[in-house]
């Protein structure tokens, strides 16, 4: 199954809105609810890093009968320095991202704590690709 | 203990989500930072914040939180309102600060 969001700058408002309808998939696939909460953390995180730091993108899901495999691809403007952005506490956040509650250097680290496997690519000056595996059995 | 025995013992003003007063209460979390929230708060928590925006229904929902407790007589936005009526999950409101309402939560889910 194969399943594509679109992700666009700074919209806040629609926010979790690909991490809900992957949510209502996996749970009508019948997949351990503890198994979809740690989807649903990872991929709200990635989404809302896209809204707050890209120029837009794109979500997309592919799940088969093990495992579900989530891209969040953005069109840039991209992460000089992986390691850093990786941990707790480090953040590039506006500070008008940061009075909404984002912007903690929580979200990659959260990230990483409920998928199986991670691979964050980037580019500076074209985009970055967050890619999150997680089995599902 | 039902969102519904929360207002009626804490004297709550529900904003929005009245079909969800039924909903069963497992635990609170505080926090205002969405992340920690997403990374830490348990199903059926109910969750304290001085955060209004639409984004908080967004985490509550994901998370399957029982209801959401305004602090301060804050407001929600219109959309966040909206949203939390079609999720039918519960938006409550507070005249107290947080540590004085999360000291009666605190009683209250633990029977002092």
């Amino acid at each position: 199954m194969h399943l594509e969001y679109t992700v666009i700058e700074g919209d806040f408002v629609n926010a979790g809105s690909a991490s809900s309808a992957i949510k209502k998939t996996l749970k009508q696939l019948n997949v351990n609810p503890s198994i979809v909460k740690r989807v649903v953390v990872a991929l709200y995180e990635a989404e809302v890093n896209a809204i707050a730091h890209a120029y837009g993108g794109v979500v997309t899901a592919d799940i088969d009968a093990g495992k579900i495999l989530l891209r969040v691809i953005d069109k840039g403007p991209g992460i000089p320095d992986i390691d850093w952005a990786m941990q707790e506490g480090n953040s590039t956040a506006s500070p008008e991202v940061r009075n909404m509650g984002f912007g903690a250097g929580m979200g990659l680290p959260n990230i990483k704590k409920n998928v199986d496997r991670l691979n964050v690519q980037s580019t500076v000056g074209v985009g970055t690709t967050v890619e999150m595996e997680v089995n599902l059995s | 203990m039902k969102v519904q025995e929360l207002v009626d013992k804490l004297g709550l003003k529900v904003l929005a989500g009245k079909n969800g007063l039924d909903r069963e209460i497992d635990g609170c979390y505080i926090s205002d930072l969405l992340s920690d929230v997403m990374g830490n708060a348990q199903e059926g928590n109910i969750w304290i914040t001085l955060q209004t925006h639409k984004n908080v229904m967004a985490v509550a929902s994901l998370k399957e939180m029982s209801c959401i407790i305004l602090v301060k007589d804050l407001g929600a936005n219109e959309d966040t309102i909206n949203q939390a009526n079609e999720e039918e999950l519960p938006i409550l409101q507070t005249s107290l600060p947080t540590f004085e309402i999360a000291g009666l939560v605190y009683n209250l889910l633990n029977n002092k």
